[in-house]
C-alpha cells in the first residue's frame, strides 16, 4: 500500500534566509493591525457595545421587508442607525442596534428599546417569528469589554511563564511575541473588513492562542533536542533544520484541522460563522508565527547550544575547587 | 514503553468502555429507542441556545436598599422617641449623606435616647448595623455600618431571589434555573419559553401594595402642580388606569401595607363583571384593614401599587372579613399577573433586566441539526485523510478519535455540563486537534525508521520523543481553556469545557490507547517493516 506524504522526505528549505525582510513585513503588519485598530476602531457586537441583537423570520412571505423593516426601526427613539440584513434564509434578517453613549448608565435602556422594536416588528407583520433575541445593556456590556482584555493579557502571559520555566526565558519571549503577533494581526482583521467583534470572538482568539501554541511548542522541542545532539551546529543552521524536522507534523496537522473546520464554515449554523472564521484565520496566521516569528527571535534573544546544559552552580565550583587543593 | 502488563490493559479498557456508556443516554436521547429507566441516566444538557429558551440577568441598585434601611430607621426611631415614658421629643429628621441624625430638643434626655437606641441598633447575631456619634450634645448622628450594609444587601438578594422564584413557579414554566450571581444579580434560565415579555412583566413588578386614605381637603389646583398639603403626599395614577395623566394626594400616615396578605386571585367584579383581584388578609391586617375601613365609612381611600395609584374606592360600608377586592382597569391577564406577583410577595429591591438572550426552539433546532452535518462531514475527511497518509496508524488514530469523541460526551453527561452552540464548534476544533498528537507520534516514527533504528525502537522512540512536545502543547491549551471558562459567560463556558475536556481525553486516546493497540498488533505480528 503506497500511502500519501504531504511533505517530501528530507526537505531542506531555507526559511531563516528570509528572516529579516520577514520579520520587517510582520513587524509592519502588526503596527498596522494596531493603527486599524485605534483609528478604524473595532465592530463592537451587542456584547460589547450594548444594545440588541434580533433574528426575525417573516413567516409565509418570499423575501423579508428589508428597507421597509429598517424605516419601521428608524421611527424608534434610541435606535439610532440600525443594522439590518439579510441572515441565512432570503425571509430571515437579523436587526442590530447599537445602544447609543448616552444610554451607557441606563440599566434598562436596552430592555426597553428589545420590547419596541419587537412590538414594532409585530404591528406590522403579524406573521413575523421571533427567532433570537440578545439583548445587553450598558453596564454588562462595559463588563464584558473589560473582562474579555484581561482574559487575554492573562492568557499570554501565564503560558509565556510556563514555556519560560519549561525551556529557557528565550523561548518565553519567543512565545510571548508570537502570541502578540497573532493577536495584533486578529485584531487589526476584524478591524480593517469590520467584521462584528463579539464574545465568540474572545473564545476564537483564545482557541487561537492555544493552538498556535501548539505549533510553537512543537518546534521549540525540536529545537531544545537538536542544541543539545548537534553542540557544534551554528545556530541559524539549527534552527532551519528543525522547522524542517517538524514541517510534515505542522501541515498534517493544520490541514487536518482547516478540513474538520471548513464544513462549518459552509454547512454550519449562521450564527457560529464568525466564531469559526476567525478560527480559521488564526490557523494562517498561527502556524506562520511558529515558523516565522518564534523561531527566528531565538537567534537575537541569543539562544546557543550551552542553553539546555545543567549550569554549574556556585557551590558546584567551590566544591570543585576544594578537591582540586586536595 | 510498550510493555502492557494484563492489569494495565483491563484497567485502561474498563475506563473507556465506562466513560463510553456514560455517552449513551445522551446519543440516545436523538433517537426512538428508549434508555432503559433502572439504569442511572446521565445526559448532557443542551444549552438554552440549542434547546431554545430565555436567559435573563437581572440587576438591582444596592443604593436602594441602603436608602429603604435608612427610611426604616427612621420610622423606627420616630416609634421608639414617641413611645418612651415620658416622650423624648426631637426636632427634624435629616436622611442626607446616608445617615440619619435628629436634634434631642432637650440635651439632658441623651441616655435614656441612646439606651432606646441601642437595640435598633444591632442586626441578628452580632453584627453592630449601626454607629451612634454624638455632634455638640444634643445632635444624636446613626450612620450604617459597612457590615451591616454588606448584610443588607445579602439579605435583600437572598428574599429577591426567593420572590423570582416563586413568581416564576407560577407560571408554570419547565425547569427553570435561578441563580444569584455576584453581589447584586440573578440568572433567570427558562427553558422553551420563546416570549419572554410576560416573564420580565411579572418580574419588573415590586409589587408593592398599600392602602391609604385620600387627602379630600387637598385643592385639585395644588394637586395639579404637585404641592401637597401638610401630612399628605401626592401619588400619580397609573398608565392605562381611568384616570391616567393625573395624580391624587393621599395621607402618608395611617394606611395599611399589603405585606400581610395570604392570598391573591383574579376574579370578576360581580356588579361590573370586570376583572380585579381579590386578596386576603392574615388575621392582624384583617383587623386593621376592618379598623380602617369602619373609621372612613363613604371615604375614599388609594389603592397604591409600586407608587402609582390603581384607583381610588370608597369604603360603602366596614370591610370585616379580612378579604379585599383591588379594582383598576385590569384585563385577565393583568390581573392575573398582578394576583401572582402579591401571592409570591414583594421583591425587597427593583429588579432591572441587564442582559437578555432568547433563542426560538426552531432555530435552535436547525443549529443542531447543521452543526452535526458540518461535524460529520469533517470527521470523514479527517478520517480519510489520517488513513491515507498513515495506513495502519491512522486506522488506529481513527479509531482513537472516534472513541475521544464519544468519551467527550460521556464526560460531559457525568459532570451534567451544558452543550452550546459554541460547544460544536469545540468538538470540531477537538477532532481537528485530536489527531495532532498521533500526527506527531507518527511523524515521528517516520523519522527514526528513516535514520534507521529497528521497527520496535522506532515505534517506542516515536512515542517517547513525541510525548513531551504534545505534554507541553496540552498544558498551555489547557491554562487558555480554563482561562476562557473563568471570564467566559453561558454558551463561550460550554466551548471551554468542550476543549478541555477535550485535552484530556485526546490525550488518553491518542496516545495511551493507540499505544495499547501498536503494542498488541507488534507483538503479534512482529512485522519486520513499518508502513508508516
Amino acid at each position: 500500500m503506497k500511502l500519501l506524504k504531504l511533505v517530501p522526505d528530507d526537505t531542506n528549505i531555507k526559511f531563516l534566509k528570509w528572516r529579516v525582510p520577514f520579520y520587517v513585513v510582520s513587524l509592519l503588519l502588526m503596527a498596522a493591525s494596531w493603527a486599524l485598530v485605534f483609528t478604524n476602531g473595532l465592530n463592537y457586537g451587542v456584547d460589547f457595545a450594548g444594545g440588541q441583537e434580533i433574528r426575525a423570520t417573516f413567516v409565509g412571505e418570499e423575501t423579508a421587508p428589508v428597507p421597509e423593516v429598517r424605516q419601521t426601526l428608524t421611527a424608534i427613539e434610541g435606535v439610532g442607525d440600525p443594522v439590518v440584513q439579510r441572515f441565512g434564509e432570503p425571509n430571515e434578517i437579523s436587526i442590530r442596534v447599537k445602544l447609543p453613549p448616552e444610554a451607557e448608565g441606563d440599566k434598562e435602556f436596552a430592555d426597553r428599546l428589545t420590547r419596541e422594536i419587537t412590538a414594532a416588528l409585530r404591528d406590522d407583520h403579524p406573521q413575523v417569528r421571533i427567532d433570537g433575541v440578545d439583548s445587553v445593556s450598558g453596564k454588562v456590556s462595559g463588563e464584558f469589554r473589560e473582562t474579555a482584555l484581561y482574559a487575554l493579557l492573562a492568557a499570554m502571559i501565564a503560558i509565556s511563564i510556563y514555556i519560560w520555566v519549561r525551556f529557557e526565558w528565550q523561548f518565553g519571549v519567543g512565545a510571548m511575541f508570537a502570541l502578540v503577533h497573532d493577536v495584533s494581526l486578529t485584531l487589526g482583521m476584524f478591524a480593517l473588513f469590520q467584521l462584528e467583534f463579539s464574545l465568540q470572538i474572545i473564545a476564537a482568539i483564545l482557541a487561537i492562542i492555544g493552538y498556535s501554541l501548539n505549533d510553537t511548542i512543537v518546534v521549540y522541542d525540536r529545537i531544545r533536542e537538536n542544541l543539545k545532539k548537534f553542540r557544534k551546529m551554528p545556530i541559524p543552521e539549527l534552527l532551519d533544520l528543525s522547522v524542517n524536522e517538524t514541517l510534515a507534523r505542522t501541515v498534517m496537522t493544520s490541514l487536518t484541522l482547516l478540513i474538520a473546520l471548513l464544513p462549518l464554515l459552509l454547512f454550519g449554523p449562521a450564527s457560529l460563522f464568525g466564531l469559526v472564521a476567525a478560527i480559521t484565520l488564526g490557523i494562517f496566521v498561527g502556524t506562520y508565527s511558529s515558523v516565522y516569528m518564534a523561531a527566528p527571535i531565538l537567534i537575537w534573544l541569543g539562544v546557543d547550544s550551552d542553553s539546555f546544559v545543567p549550569q554549574e552552580s556556585e557551590a558546584d565550583v567551590q566544591d570543585r575547587k576544594a578537591r582540586g587543593q586536595a | 514503553m510498550l510493555e502492557f502488563p494484563r492489569w494495565k490493559k483491563i484497567w485502561l479498557w474498563a475506563i473507556t468502555l465506562a466513560v463510553m456508556l456514560a455517552a449513551v443516554p445522551s446519543l440516545l436521547s436523538t433517537t426512538s429507542i428508549r434508555w432503559p429507566d433502572a439504569l442511572p441516566s446521565p445526559t448532557v444538557n443542551l444549552g438554552l441556545d440549542l434547546a431554545g429558551g430565555s436567559h435573563i440577568l437581572l440587576e438591582a441598585e444596592a443604593s436602594q436598599v441602603r436608602a429603604q434601611r435608612l427610611e426604616n430607621m427612621e420610622e423606627a426611631v420616630r416609634n421608639a422617641m414617641r413611645s418612651a415614658e415620658p416622650r423624648i421629643r426631637i426636632g427634624d429628621v435629616s436622611t442626607a449623606d446616608g445617615q440619619l441624625s435628629f436634634m434631642l430638643d432637650d440635651s439632658g434626655d441623651i441616655d435614656r435616647a441612646r439606651e432606646l437606641l441601642t437595640p435598633l441598633m444591632n442586626g441578628q447575631g452580632l453584627t453592630r448595623e449601626w454607629e451612634l456619634t454624638l455632634v455638640d450634645t444634643s445632635r444624636v448622628v446613626l450612620s450604617p455600618t459597612q457590615d451591616g450594609l454588606e448584610q443588607a444587601v445579602t439579605d435583600a438578594m437572598d428574599s429577591a431571589t426567593e420572590v423570582v422564584r416563586k413568581r416564576i413557579d407560577e407560571l408554570g414554566t419547565r425547569e427553570p434555573t435561578i441563580i444569584r450571581q455576584g453581589d447584586t444579580r440573578i440568572v433567570v434560565q427558562v427553558p422553551g419559553l420563546q416570549d419572554p415579555d410576560q416573564l420580565k412583566e411579572l418580574l419588573g413588578q415590586t409589587a408593592k401594595l398599600e392602602f391609604k386614605m385620600v387627602d379630600e381637603t387637598a385643592l385639585p389646583s395644588d394637586v395639579e402642580q404637585g404641592i401637597a398639603p401638610p401630612g399628605s403626599q401626592i401619588f400619580p395614577y397609573a398608565a392605562g388606569s381611568a384616570q391616567e395623566g393625573l395624580s391624587v394626594a393621599v395621607r402618608r400616615l395611617g394606611g395599611i401595607r399589603g405585606d400581610s396578605l395570604i392570598g391573591a386571585q383574579q376574579s370578576f367584579d360581580p356588579q361590573t363583571n370586570e376583572p380585579v383581584v381579590t386578596i386576603q388578609f392574615d388575621q392582624q391586617g384583617g383587623q386593621r384593614f376592618a379598623q380602617l375601613s369602619t373609621q372612613n365609612v363613604g371615604k375614599l381611600f388609594a389603592i397604591i401599587l409600586d407608587g402609582e395609584v390603581l384607583s381610588t374606592p370608597s369604603f360603602n360600608e366596614p370591610i370585616l372579613g379580612g378579604s379585599a377586592q383591588i379594582s383598576g382597569s385590569f384585563t385577565v391577564d393583568s390581573a392575573n399577573a398582578l394576583a401572582i406577583s402579591l401571592r409570591s410577595g414583594a421583591l425587597p429591591v427593583d429588579l432591572a433586566v441587564v442582559e437578555e438572550r432568547t433563542v426560538g426552539p426552531d432555530l435552535g433546532a436547525d443549529s443542531i441539526r447543521s452543526g452535526l452535518l458540518a461535524m460529520a462531514i469533517g470527521s470523514i475527511a479527517v478520517i480519510g485523510l489520517m488513513v491515507a497518509t498513515y495506513g495502519r496508524f491512522g486506522i488506529y488514530a481513527t479509531a482513537a478519535l472516534v472513541i475521544n469523541v464519544i468519551m467527550i460526551l460521556g464526560i460531559m453527561a457525568v459532570m451534567n455540563t451544558t452543550l452550546t452552540l459554541p460547544g460544536i464548534a469545540g468538538f470540531v476544533l477537538t477532532v481537528g486537534a485530536a489527531v495532532d498528537a498521533n500526527v506527531l507520534i507518527n511523524e515521528r516514527i517516520r523519522e527514526e525508521r528513516k535514520r534507521g533504528r529497528r521497527v520496535i525502537a522506532a515505534v517506542e522512540n516515536g512515542y517517547r520523543e513525541a510525548s513531551r512536545a504534545i505534554y507541553d502543547a496540552n498544558v498551555t491549551n489547557f491554562i487558555a481553556g480554563v482561562l476562557l471558562f473563568l471570564f467566559g459567560s453561558g454558551p463561550i463556558r460550554g466551548f471551554a469545557v468542550v476543549l478541555i475536556i477535550g485535552l484530556f481525553t485526546s490525550v488518553f486516546t491518542a496516545v495511551t490507547l493507540t499505544r495499547l493497540w501498536v503494542a498488541g498488533w507488534l507483538r503479534k505480528a512482529r512485522p519486520s517493516e513499518l508502513y508508516v
